[in-house]
């Protein structure tokens, strides 16, 4: 039950891009069209939910025993970096479909803070290996959700007149605080912890 | 205190080192694509390369350099190949360079398409003779107040296998602001018969990466990396006259085709209207005035737009294309070769497609 509500409230109340601002870069560069936004959303989800229980074996099993806890920052890096390449490596080799839907976005995304964020997240609200799972599930559709709703946004807005000074990332970050008010709507529902 | 720091350094090392292990494994087993091969041109030439390289690298590797301007980053769209088999499906990262057209003919980035398995491309048969070129600057010298002509001594490999009035591109080195080697194509002037010499014809222009590097850069003695030759703009093998219209630095081309011609001593009939402002943007004119002589049927037809008082000019006067107009009375069996800049070329095709020179009779190299 916890585990669920969890999910949810990654999803929704704690969402990590429009609560937390994070992953911001591709959010704002890669948002034009719907089914690129589609594809990489879709990367990060497989990625959070993947990297954040990892990070949590090696917080738990590694770091913790040897009292190196304060290496979190750069361990999470490496793990993140190593198994983005290796599964683009797998992808690229064994499925050229999957490879064109995801394989392309996932160098985007290594460096992506949401990704490094949601597995510090994990630390601070000291979730179970099951719980971190969940939380990078919900974290990875939550931000996959935020950037197609917002595609789909900026696509409607090539129609529409907008002042020189606002086009581009101005007129998207002007966006993305509506769309964070929009689901602060959703804020005392669930609890993140 | 030192335990800390030991274990510390240790179990970085380890996480590192385990990570590390893994990937040099998968790159040998998952990234090992082993041999495959590259069928160029219908088997006209078959390469063994080691797969999971992209296309355009694993070229290079063999010594195909297709034409790109970006080094590989898919951002300049120039290295287009045909890929007739095992290609795969398009990119994303592709589509913006591919037109409709170009879907239907498998036309693709090869810095984008990787070599997985074996493959078959077609790619234009003169890119098997381009190749890099270290050179040496063995001369400068001012052909008008603002063309140099900066002759390039082949160092490694010795010689080049052109046509006459095909480019080559300059890679200009970093210097000043500019932070990354760009390219630049020139054509050569030197004839084809002159294997180890490229001569180009380089006009300055204000704020010109290339053309400032060139005049205010280089000297005699420096080294020069080209890589070439490339291009479609070549005489073609007919016995119809040929008008050549020229202006500027596009006097390079057509001189390469002329010292070519009179090499062989091609008896087609030929007439060359080279576009100036005034006398002092005009170069060579001893130089092809002597060919009239020495090339069977060929005149030279310099005219100036703007000639001053004190350029004493008693040839032909006004624009290029009124010049062209009024020299040549019946284009229907001509074939055209134009070297200039877009504004020049676009007028004297519309003129010469009215003197009856049909459009696919007409060469042009535009820069």
């Amino acid at each position: 039950m916890h585990n669920f509500a969890i999910f949810f409230a990654s999803i929704f109340t704690g969402n990590i891009l429009l609560t937390n601002y994070l992953g911001m870069c591709s959010f704002l560069s890669v948002s034009k069209e719907l089914k690129t936004s589609l594809g990489l959303g879709a990367a990060v989800v497989f990625v959070m939910a993947t990297t954040t229980p990892l990070n949590w074996m090696v917080y738990e099993w590694v770091l913790i025993p040897f009292g190196l806890e304060y290496l979190r920052f750069i361990v999470f890096i490496i793990v993140i970096a190593a198994f983005v390449q290796l599964t683009e490596m797998a992808l690229e080799r064994y499925s050229e479909g999957l490879y064109q839907a995801l394989g392309i976005f996932l160098p985007l995304i290594t460096v992506n803070c949401a990704i490094l964020g949601a597995s510090l997240f994990m630390v601070i609200r000291e979730y179970t290996l099951s719980t971190s799972f969940f939380f990078g599930l919900g974290s990875g559709i939550g931000w996959a959700l935020a950037i197609v709703a917002m595609a789909g946004i900026r696509q409607k807005l090539k129609n529409a007149k907008i002042p020189p000074g606002l086009e581009g990332p101005g007129l998207t970050l002007v966006i993305a605080g509506f769309m964070a008010m929009a689901f602060m709507g959703f804020s005392g529902m669930i609890a993140l912890t | 205190m030192l335990t800390t720091l030991l274990v510390t350094i240790a179990v970085t090392s380890l996480i590192s080192l385990f990570l590390a292990l893994l990937m040099v494994i998968a790159d040998a087993t998952i990234g090992n694509y082993g041999v495959v091969k590259i069928s160029v041109n219908n088997g006209t030439r078959e390469l063994e390369v080691l797969g999971g390289q992209p296309l355009l690298r694993s070229l290079q590797q063999e010594g195909i350099f297709i034409p790109s301007a970006c080094g590989g980053r898919g951002s300049c769209g120039l290295c287009k190949v045909k890929v007739v088999e095992g290609g795969g499906e398009y990119l994303p990262t592709e589509l913006p360079f591919i037109n409709e057209e170009e879907r239907t003919q498998q036309i693709r980035l090869s810095c984008q398409v990787k070599v997985k398995g074996d493959i078959a491309i077609e790619i234009p048969e003169e890119l098997f003779y381009v190749k890099e070129f270290k050179t040496v600057v063995e001369r400068i010298r001012d052909l008008t107040h603002d063309i140099k002509e900066v002759t390039l001594r082949l160092i490694e490999p010795d010689g080049i296998t052109i046509k006459a009035g095909q480019y080559v591109q300059f890679v200009v080195p970093e210097y000043e602001d500019l932070d990354e080697e760009v390219y630049r194509a020139y054509s050569v002037a030197s004839p084809p018969g002159d294997a180890t010499h490229v001569e180009l014809e380089i006009r300055l222009v204000p704020g010109g990466i290339c053309t400032t590097y060139v005049h205010e850069h280089l000297k005699e003695g420096d080294e020069v990396t080209i890589n070439g030759p490339y291009g479609e703009f070549y005489l073609r093998d007919s016995d119809s006259p040929i008008i050549f219209i020229a202006g500027g630095s596009g006097m390079a081309p057509i001189k390469s085709i002329l010292l070519d011609m009179e090499k062989t001593q091609n008896p087609r009939a030929a007439q060359y209207f080279f576009g100036a402002r005034s006398k002092r943007d005009l170069f060579l004119l001893e130089e092809m005035k002597a060919l009239q002589s020495s090339i069977p049927n060929f005149t030279f037809v310099p005219a100036l737009s703007e000639p001053l008082a004190e350029d004493a000019w008693e040839g032909e006067i006004g624009l290029i294309t009124d010049v062209v107009r009024k020299n040549v009375s019946d284009g229907h069996t001509s074939e055209a070769y134009l070297c200039g800049s877009p504004g020049m070329i676009d007028a004297c095709i519309k003129v010469l497609t009215e003197l009856g020179v049909t459009e696919d009779r007409i060469f042009y190299d535009k820069f």
